[in-house]
């Protein structure tokens, strides 16, 4: 049990940090701690935590997308134009939404591989793409109609005497349920991880680096594309700016939870953990109503510092000195 | 143990492997054969061609001419994979598994138990006890593999290895970094293994291990095969000779050594210590030594691949911190924590890995002979580019070094004009202490000759040398003291008259009398 | 043996950029007849040209703050964020009364420098990667730079101040002739000084330069701190061009069309040899390419897709793998 509660460490940092957190406020503002709250946490940071999802996967290999918040934002301002301005029908026109992400992650993780270009700059350039396109589909937002759409956007449930729209909740337990899932019961994921510790040790132990790698960015491009769209179903409608500063929100909700963001070392619940943690101090800001929205990002910051100081502390404490 | 005799074919036999890579002949006609149940040492010093043997081996390189057959079968491996899935599996000296992933995965990685694409992680962990259980190591599983001393991770290495159902284990240097009840553990498998009709070979350069385990031994020289022996045929100082390539006789030694010593008679003893050393050393780099070294001395580093002679150098400037022991200069104790530390003190240091440590490939051929100097001047005290052309036009033609011009990118000069540029560089400092680690590698022989004649030169202006090398006559043509290393302590020190080839080759092989 | 081979753009990697300036030139002119035009009005000159070197400053600062990091063998994330926090203090400080505009000029410098100064010891001194340790700067003060100002925006109403954006020397605009300032302030530091060439020796091997005796760990702190300090007059330049700051807008991507910009101008991103004109023109060519596509009828939202598919052509023409595809398309040509 020692072991297994020593690689853990950083998930329980988190877990306790949130606690607290969350303890904290509850203690500090009235109605903090409310079935209202809780599940706003899991709704209103549904897209985040879906992206944050295929942007684990990446960390996990040693990559990194920058693109995550311009491919939300397409597949945000596509669906919605698709359904409400071309007359598809939602469903498929949400497969065709991932199906373009996915895609659109799997070109970018062959030039990454394949032509060997620093993950940052390809995954910059695609971000500059996709929002490029987004733009291009429709400049101003689009509301939409479709009743099978308004059908999604409206499921409702009572939840300890509030109603809450929880359909962005449930997606986000499903996908993240899945990337619990890859991430630690197939060899993809644990493959993920191998090439992420040390990627020339991966190659001599025969692994399929170059497959594993451009699966985990297709994958990628694919929540990210699904997070654009649970925001559809949050706001009813689509728009190109959706999505800014996303990328950023996401990677800090990974290291966060406990990923190292040079890969080999994490685990999806941490990235649970990182949505958790980025929603509450969200919420408390908006119930203070005196804190600063811009505290959100400041506090993402240092936490950001302090998890990667801690994790280079922590490398140092556990490896033994190789002579 | 002798071999026995069978009609059997050997489980591995290498035959007439070539490799060239562009302009070097790495290995040329090399044969290398196992049998099943034995440890066959490999040994070679450097650019004898034991990693590029192992690299056609195990499938990173393609060999250019020659073939390989396992149990009487060709193999072509094109990569790591297939010579694994052909039976042969490598455990490196830097482990080559991934430390953040626990000892259980390490060992099942890409073949994990499962059902349905869904891994059977309590499968996984007993599977990897089990492994580890035939080999009688103990350790947690679920540990990480980075936490563990670097001696389990090898032999979780070894475990899977052997899961992959080994038949030959290529175990590369697998020693340099174990204390001596580790090797004995790595030993107890070794032999664990032999008995079960696996064929081992060890790449190694500590002798002592290669008489207490080994059955055969294949030497390498220069690219080619000098031979294969039973290890209990061949004595100590045969074995150094041959991968030295040296026969040596008595005669001819002895003189050799007395005349070059009795040119250097003018010996300064009498003038006052530049450089002690006294007890510097460092956890697996260098048992604690002394060494005295003054003006106009050339001072020789001598003993064979891996006995410290490099770390040593390391210590001294700097570049390594030192678990014990100070360093005197002209007296006063100084403490020298960075290579920036040891420039300021008057010592230099012209590396043995050009690549890496020495050259600034990109930057002009003048800009890498300048930089030194310019570094230990400052930003501010710049060089004007008048000085730097001089400079550089003067190094060019003293040591003639083959440029297109001073402006060319040293990258495209040839390895020993590189070296020469290198030694260009530490020149221009115009230090009173110069190491210089394997100067002549690399270089054709009227260069050669130039370099030792640039030593002999230094010397009579009064700088104090630490001359390092694997070729033992150099070290004893240029050497007015000789400090002998082996297997990472030093075990004797020759003066002056006393230099002598013969005892040389003895104390660096570790022969106790002049014949086993 | 010849001495020193002199230098022609023949050689220099500057000559792509500045073929891409070409092009879009001679694009612009099929478009617009008046695109090189330059007319006096209201005691100034007024022109496209003049437009895109206006309002191209920051970006051509950013991109020579970032050259020097790039050169390390680095990379800094955070310049655009560093340029709306310099922006907000500025402006914060003038609303509340200041009307020296030296303290607000120092002021202003001073963070800038502070600001990569954290970067420095995070990556030389902790060892940190400078793209995580610059990641954390960039979120972070995309929160520090709306903190300052309340999260408004405010407006800076002092004249001295607003000169630099808005003003004119000699019927110039004054922000470009602040970039050529800079620029040659620069360059004759890094090669008066010996700094330029230990910048390009810490990139070109970081091993090799510390075992000569250089200072490394020093060498990258202080790229970082010039960086920051780029980004400052950056953040000067662009909210003075404007008159307000807005902390959650200002500078934001701008790190990525530096980093854009060295790269095209000859930088490699492993570190070495820095090339400031090529990163000058090749800035110059990325906001030329943002004019260009406004005049050819290509809405300014959609502009960043034409830059993107520039960086993947760049990056694609770097590549190794490339090289050797078309080395095996040239040998089944010939043969």
């Amino acid at each position: 049990m020692n072991t297994l509660l020593r690689n853990r460490l950083p998930q329980l940092t988190t877990a306790v940090i949130f606690l607290l957190l969350f303890a904290a406020a509850s203690l500090r503002y009235d109605y903090f701690f409310s079935t209202r709250n809780v599940s706003s946490l899991f709704i209103s940071n549904g897209s985040l935590g879906v992206i944050a999802v295929g942007m684990t996967l990446v960390i996990f290999a040693g990559g990194i997308d920058l693109s995550v918040g311009a491919v939300a934002g397409f597949a945000n301002i596509f669906v919605a134009t698709m359904v409400q301005a071309h007359g598809w029908h939602p469903i498929p026109a949400i497969f065709v939404g991932v199906a373009i992400g996915v895609a659109f992650g799997a070109s970018m993780g062959t030039m990454i591989h394949y032509f060997k270009q620093p993950a940052f700059l390809v995954t910059l350039a695609g971000m500059f793409f996709a929002r490029g396109c987004a733009f291009w589909i429709s400049e101003s937002s689009v509301t939409v109609k479709h009743p099978f759409f308004l059908y999604l956007t409206d499921i409702k449930a009572e939840l300890g005497g509030t109603i809450v729209h929880p359909l962005p909740a449930i997606i986000f337990f499903i996908v993240i349920g899945a990337g619990y899932l890859i991430a630690q019961f197939t060899r993809f994921g644990r493959n993920l991880l191998a090439i992420g510790g040390n990627e020339q040790s991966a190659l001599l132990m025969g692994l399929p680096v170059g497959a594993t790698k451009i699966t985990a960015y297709a994958i990628c491009g694919g929540t990210a594309a699904l997070g654009g769209l649970v925001n559809t179903f949050i706001t009813g409608s689509g728009n190109c700016t959706y999505g800014t500063g996303l990328e950023l929100d996401a990677i800090a909700t990974v290291v966060i939870g406990g990923t190292l963001l040079t890969g080999g070392r994490g685990h999806m619940f941490g990235t649970l953990l990182g949505v958790l943690i980025v929603g509450t101090i969200q919420l408390i800001i908006a119930f203070d109503g005196t804190l600063n929205a811009a505290w959100t990002r400041i506090i993402t910051g240092m936490l950001l510092l302090v998890f990667i100081l801690l994790q280079r502390l922590l490398l140092r404490a556990t490896q033994k000195r190789v002579a | 143990m002798a071999a026995v005799e069978s009609t059997t074919p050997p489980l591995l036999a290498m035959r007439g492997i070539g490799k060239k890579f562009t302009g070097v002949t790495a290995l040329a006609g090399v044969d290398f054969t196992v049998r099943a149940g034995e440890i066959h040492a490999l040994l070679g010093e450097n650019g004898a061609g034991k990693s590029t043997l192992i690299k056609v081996l195990t499938g990173v390189h393609a060999p250019d001419a020659g073939e390989i057959s396992l149990n009487g079968k060709p193999i072509r491996p094109a990569s790591p994979k297939e010579a694994e899935s052909a039976g042969i599996s490598t455990v490196y000296q830097e482990v080559n598994l991934i430390s953040s992933l626990s000892v259980a995965e390490n060992i099942g990685l890409g073949r994990q138990p499962g059902w349905g694409g869904f891994l059977n992680w309590r499968a996984l962990r007993r599977h990897a006890r089990e492994a580890l259980a035939r080999l009688e190591i103990k350790c947690d599983v679920d540990a990480e593999l980075g936490s563990l001393p670097l001696a389990i991770q090898q032999m979780v290495a070894i475990a899977r290895a052997l899961d992959l159902q080994a038949k030959l284990l290529i175990l590369d240097e697998p020693t340099a970094s174990l204390d001596e009840k580790e090797v004995e553990e790595l030993f107890k498998i070794m032999r664990q293994l032999r008995g079960q009709g696996m064929g081992i070979v060890f790449v190694t350069h500590f002798l002592d291990q290669v008489y207490k385990i080994t059955d055969r031994i294949t030497v390498l020289r220069n690219g080619e095969l000098v031979g294969e022996y039973a290890t209990a045929e061949l004595g100590r100082l045969q074995l150094v000779s041959k991968m030295l390539g040296r026969e040596v006789k008595d005669e001819e030694g002895h003189l050799a050594g007395a005349k070059d010593a009795a040119s250097k008679a003018d010996a300064t003893e009498s003038s006052a210590p530049l450089l002690e050393v006294h007890q510097l050393g460092r956890r697996g780099a260098v048992h604690p030594l002394d060494i005295t070294m003054r003006k106009g001395e050339v001072t020789g580093l001598a003993g064979l691949l891996g006995s410290g002679r490099t770390e040593t150098a390391r210590l001294l400037f700097g570049i390594d911190h030192a678990d014990s022991g100070k360093i005197k200069i002209r007296g006063q104790t100084q403490k020298i924590s960075s290579p920036r530390d040891a420039v300021k003190l008057g010592l230099a240091f012209c590396s043995e890995d050009r690549k890496v440590e020495g050259i600034l490939p990109n930057l002009s051929v003048r800009e890498n002979i300048i930089f030194a100097l310019q570094a230990k001047r400052g930003a501010w005290r710049t060089i004007s580019r008048m000085e730097q052309d001089k400079l550089a036009e003067h190094y060019i033609q003293a040591l003639r070094i083959k440029t297109a011009s001073a402006e060319t990118p040293i990258k495209n000069l040839s390895g020993g004009n590189q070296q020469k540029a290198l030694l260009a560089r530490w020149l221009a400092t115009q230090p009173e202490l110069i190491i210089l680690d394997e100067p002549t590698r690399g270089i054709d022989i009227g260069a050669k000759a130039e370099i030792e004649q640039l030593i002999a030169k230094l010397r009579s202006e009064g700088m104090a040398v630490l001359f390092i090398s694997s070729e033992i006559e150099e070290v004893v043509r240029n050497s007015t003291r000789i400090s002998i290393l082996r297997e990472r302590r030093k075990v004797a020190e020759m003066n002056g008259a006393e230099i002598d080839l013969h005892r040389l080759l003895h104390e660096m092989a570790g022969a106790a009398q002049p014949h086993e | 043996m010849s001495k020193s081979t002199s230098w022609s753009w023949r050689k220099s990697p500057a000559i792509w950029p500045l073929v891409g300036l070409v092009l879009l030139g001679l694009i612009n002119l099929v478009y617009s007849k008046n695109f090189f035009s330059i007319t006096q009005r209201d005691g100034h000159y007024v022109g496209t040209i003049i437009d895109i070197l206006k309002n191209g400053s920051p970006g051509l600062i950013l991109s020579l703050g970032m050259t020097l990091v790039i050169a390390t063998g680095g990379i800094d994330l955070s310049v655009g964020s560093v340029m709306a926090i310099v922006g907000a203090a500025a402006a914060t400080m003038m609303a509340h009364g200041t009307t020296s505009l030296p303290l607000v000029l120092a002021v202003s410098l001073g963070v800038g420098a502070l600001c990569g100064l954290v970067n420095g010891v995070l990556i030389s001194w902790l060892r940190i990667q400078p793209i995580v340790a610059t990641l954390i700067l960039m979120v972070a003060g995309r929160g520090i730079a709306p903190l300052i100002t309340d999260g408004n925006q405010v407006l800076i109403k002092l004249d001295s101040y607003n000169y630099f954006g808005s003003g004119f020397i000699l019927g110039l605009p004054v922000a470009p002739l602040v970039v050529i300032v800079l620029y040659l302030v620069v360059w004759l530091w890094l090669r008066r000084s010996a700094t330029g060439l230990f910048i390009e020796a810490a990139g070109d091997n970081e091993t090799a330069s510390r075992f000569a005796g250089l200072a490394t760990a020093r060498i990258k702190c202080l790229v970082y701190i010039v960086c920051g300090l780029c980004a400052a007059v950056a953040g000067i330049l662009a909210t003075s061009s404007i008159g307000n700051s807005d902390p959650m807008n200002d500078g934001q991507y701008m790190e990525l069309d530096a980093i854009f910009a060295v790269v095209v101008g000859g930088t490699a991103l492993n570190g070495g040899r820095f090339n400031f004109l090529g990163t000058f023109l090749a800035a110059l060519m990325l906001k030329t390419l943002t004019i260009t596509m406004y005049f050819v009828g290509v809405r300014p939202e959609v502009a960043p897709v034409p830059k993107a598919v520039l960086i993947i052509v760049v990056c694609l023409m770097q590549s190794e793998t490339t090289r050797r595809w078309l080395g095996r398309l040239g040998r089944r040509a010939q043969a």
